[in-house]
């Protein structure tokens, strides 16, 4: 999908960097009051080459403030943004190194996409047929000489996207980039993300949606309130989230309980009512279910481990951030 | 803080990263049709606004007597041009011998009086001509001349009294220094001397005839071995302005001056050994009276008595004929500087707007080239359409102004080039300040508002509506002092006319104004390239 491209300076650059070569974002313990709000309360995370690093969370739980401050763009009240392990301002031709689309929205509407990439690469010191790979590379050649202002959000996205590759870097930061996408789109930007990943590239991914970055990321920074709640795999967060528990549907619940709480374990609560409703139980995994069951024999139509779906793993973790924001949001002073 | 900490770069690493942005920004500016088509726009209208402005003037002159009605250039004296080039006035009653090599000429003057014609009075008599008021105008001159032939607009130095402004020593049209100051009397006489050798010419004056001082040294380049010397007077035209609000009204009509010479006493190669008189430029001039010049030899005592005036030629009605100048047809550039100030706030602004500014910070973090290449590009692009606008309204209305009987003060090719180019670079400067203030205040509505009222408004005020006083200091203190540089013609206080910003004379010299300009742009762009550093994009 992505060509190799002749422009590998990032080498160059990694000479440069004091032996921390690995193409990595890194903030540690950002803090940004905007007046009385507090935007970054101690982010702290790391995004790692080879991975699409999924940055999810409540809107306005900081992930926009974080990726203009890695940008520097805006400056934090405290803590560090480094990319490479050098901050993005003392980059000479940053975009060689990280590639960012924070608002696809942001173009000048009378200008065409080509130029609007070509004056992108000029400030790299980028050759113009660089822009004509890029534009090919999002889908973009057959308008790429009409004015970005008629463009679809999809294809701002692209267009942005485009954009964020062209000084071919090893690190990528993509603020909800499939927002405006129709589903052709998001499943091309899903597998453009993880063939970039596949290249080693460092993939920095923000979204409001879980759903959006199931089957894509593979790692996930979730965020509330303007610090990390979780930095984890996606399997272990699932792993967590599904815990121990495990579903039973038998006829006979009354006993199943009994014999289920001799064993060890207790039935948590009923998934749907009576006679063939599931129970949930939890202390016990699946194989000890059934041999406890057995050894009473007590009849059953089904054991299995219970699977948590991503979303459902990510408002477990988020629920009380976002009923802390509600409850709070009245007692902001004026 | 520490997110932004750049690591210093220096020599071609950062001039190789300033070019890289320049093009960008460059790429920037040419892609948006809109504001190429505005700087177009700009120029065009700079010429039509100038072009239009230069060409309204009506010239008669029906008043000769027995002449049929003359109109435009018909009416255009003979104007002669001075050693340096430039229109000058030489009409005055010349007492003269010839002077072979080096010598001095030395006189008493007891006296200088005078006559005017206000331009109200009605004429006292058929063919007398208009009746004349006793006084002096503020110019009147009498005093010792040494020139080097009687052709109008050869060089001179001279040591005279004047009407209001005491001894001067005045040579070659532009140059003049104060002497003795003081009104001159038979009870408070002045003594006057000039003593010729080779090339300079030294004036000296005295109270008493025996203390002299030497008021000044003039270098006529290429004087000729003989010259000629003796008594002169001469009398520019009575000028009364009064201002009003927005204008002022002016009257004026001819004068004559009389100066009373006795003392005189000649050293040196004077082989003629007595005296001739003529009037130089007689009849040329419209304020020079038919019954002018004349000298009278009374035993030792020489009775002088003319009009005109040795002077720089000058615009207004001072000047003595239609006259113009080049900037005349420059008027136009106020409106081209309002196109030119919306597009390069415009070209900052928008990218506020539309959050782009996020994606070229990002681009460059360094955020002073960001500005810097902002500045440089709106600013060159300025500059050329600026340059283009006056070439081509000096092209186009000069000819206009000639054809309606207007007389071009001619400048040097030096002088025309710095006003071309001057005022290429003040639309060019005008435009980096609408670049930092857009960059200061992010919004187009705020920036262009402030352009035009920063930039536009005070000179519109101080030529159309503000009276003098008040105008001369908007264009001595507001960024419009940078009009300055269109002026060809210097403020000669040694003329009475009218000056003025709406007649095209600024309080401040031409490179003075344009400082002040700059000074203006230099101290927004800091405070932009503060503000840009210090907030969050």
């Amino acid at each position: 999908m992505l060509a190799a491209s002749p422009y590998n300076q990032v080498r160059t650059y990694n000479q440069d960097l004091d032996g921390n070569v690995e193409a990595t974002i890194s903030v540690a313990r950002l803090r940004k009051r905007f007046g009385a709000t507090t935007a970054l309360d101690g982010m702290s995370f790391t995004v790692r080459p080879g991975h699409v690093t999924g940055f999810v969370g409540p809107n306005g739980a900081g992930k926009s403030t974080t990726m203009r401050v890695i940008l520097g763009l805006d400056s934090p009240d405290d803590g560090t943004a480094l990319v490479c392990g050098r901050p993005y301002a003392s980059l000479p031709e940053p975009m060689r190194l990280l590639g960012s689309l924070l608002d696809a929205a942001a173009l000048q509407p009378s200008r065409s996409a080509r130029n609007h990439l070509l004056w992108l690469a000029h400030s790299q010191g980028l050759p113009a047929s660089r822009v004509d790979a890029v534009l090919e590379e999002a889908g973009l050649q057959d308008v790429a000489r009409r004015k970005a202002g008629g463009f679809s959000l999809g294809m701002r996205q692209r267009l942005g996207l485009a954009a964020a590759m062209l000084g071919d870097p090893q690190a990528l930061m993509l603020d909800e980039p499939f927002n405006g996408l129709d589903p052709e789109g998001i499943a091309w930007m899903r597998g453009f993300l993880r063939s970039l990943a596949g290249q080693g590239r460092a993939v920095l991914v923000s979204s409001h949606l879980m759903s959006e970055l199931q089957d894509t990321a593979d790692h996930l920074v979730v965020v509330g309130r303007g610090r990390v709640v979780a930095d984890t795999s996606v399997a272990d967060l699932l792993a967590a989230a599904s815990g121990d528990r495990v579903m039973l549907r038998t006829v006979r619940p009354a006993e199943a309980a009994a014999a289920l709480a001799r064993a060890g374990g207790s039935v948590a609560g009923a998934d749907g009512d009576g006679d063939g409703g599931a129970l949930i139980v939890t202390g016990l995994a699946a194989g000890d279910v059934v041999g406890a069951l057995s050894r009473d024999g007590v009849p059953f139509s089904e054991v299995s481990g219970h699977r948590a779906t991503l979303e459902q793993a990510y408002l477990e973790l988020t629920r009380d951030q976002v009923d802390y924001r509600a409850q709070t949001a009245g007692e902001v002073p004026a | 803080m520490t997110a932004r900490t750049a690591v210093r770069r220096s020599g071609p690493a950062a001039a190789a990263g300033l070019v890289a942005v320049l093009r960008a920004e460059w790429t920037k500016f040419r892609s948006v049709r809109g504001w190429v088509i505005g700087m177009i726009v700009a120029a065009i209208l700079t010429v039509l606004v100038g072009v239009f402005a230069s060409g309204n003037a009506s010239i008669g002159c029906g008043s000769r007597p027995n002449g049929p009605q003359l109109t435009g250039k018909a009416c255009l004296p003979y104007i002669p041009i001075g050693p340096g080039g430039e229109a000058v006035s030489d009409s005055f009653y010349f007492v003269r011998q010839p002077l072979a090599g080096n010598g001095s000429v030395t006189v008493r003057v007891t006296g200088l009086s005078g006559r005017y014609s206000d331009g109200n009075s009605q004429a006292s008599a058929a063919g007398q001509g208009p009746a004349m008021t006793p006084g002096l105008v503020p110019w009147a001159k009498a005093g010792i001349i040494i020139k080097a032939s009687t052709r109008q607009g050869s060089a001179y130095a001279a040591m005279m009294v004047t009407g209001s402004h005491g001894v001067r020593m005045q040579d070659n049209y532009t140059g003049d220094i104060a002497g003795l100051p003081g009104a001159v009397s038979a009870a408070s006489p002045r003594w006057l001397r000039l003593t010729r050798s080779g090339d300079t010419v030294s004036g000296y004056d005295s109270a008493d005839g025996r203390h002299w001082a030497l008021v000044g040294t003039a270098t006529l380049a290429g004087l000729p071995v003989t010259v000629q010397g003796g008594l002169f007077a001469t009398s520019p035209q009575y000028l009364k302005i009064q201002p009003f609000f927005g204008g002022a009204s002016i009257q004026s009509g001819a004068s004559q001056a009389t100066g009373i010479f006795d003392d005189v006493s000649l050293h040196g190669g004077w082989p003629a050994g007595r005296w001739a008189g003529l009037a130089i430029g007689g009849g040329n001039r419209a304020d020079y009276p038919a019954q002018g010049g004349g000298y009278r030899q009374a035993g030792g005592q020489i009775t002088v008595t003319g009009s005109g005036d040795i002077a720089p030629a000058v615009t207004g009605p001072g000047g003595g004929f239609p006259s113009s100048t080049i900037e005349q047809s420059l008027a136009g550039i106020f409106a081209g500087l309002i196109a030119v100030v919306v597009v390069a706030a415009m070209f900052v602004t928008t990218e506020y707007r539309r959050g782009l500014i996020r994606l070229t910070l990002a681009a460059t973090p360094r955020r002073g080239r960001v500005l810097a290449a902002k500045a440089i590009v709106a600013g060159a692009v300025a500059f050329v359409a600026g340059l283009a606008a006056s070439v081509l309204c000096v092209t186009l209305g000069v000819p206009r102004q000639r054809a309606e009987g207007l007389y071009i003060l001619p400048v040097s090719g030096l002088t025309e080039a710095r006003v071309f180019l001057g005022t290429a670079a003040m639309v060019g400067l005008a435009a980096v300040l609408a670049v930092a203030l857009g960059s200061i205040l992010r919004r187009s509505a705020a920036a262009v508002t402030a352009a035009v009222v920063v930039v536009v408004l005070p000179f519109l005020l101080a030529v159309a509506v503000l009276p003098d006083g008040i105008a001369n200091w908007v264009l001595r203190l507001t960024p419009a002092a940078g009009f300055a540089i269109e002026q060809s013609i210097p403020h000669y206080s040694q003329v009475s006319t009218v000056y003025s910003a709406a007649g095209g004379q600024y309080p401040l010299p031409p490179w003075a104004g344009f400082g002040v300009l700059c000074a203006w742009t230099a101290a927004a762009l800091g405070l932009a390239f503060v503000l840009l550093r210090r907030r969050d994009a």
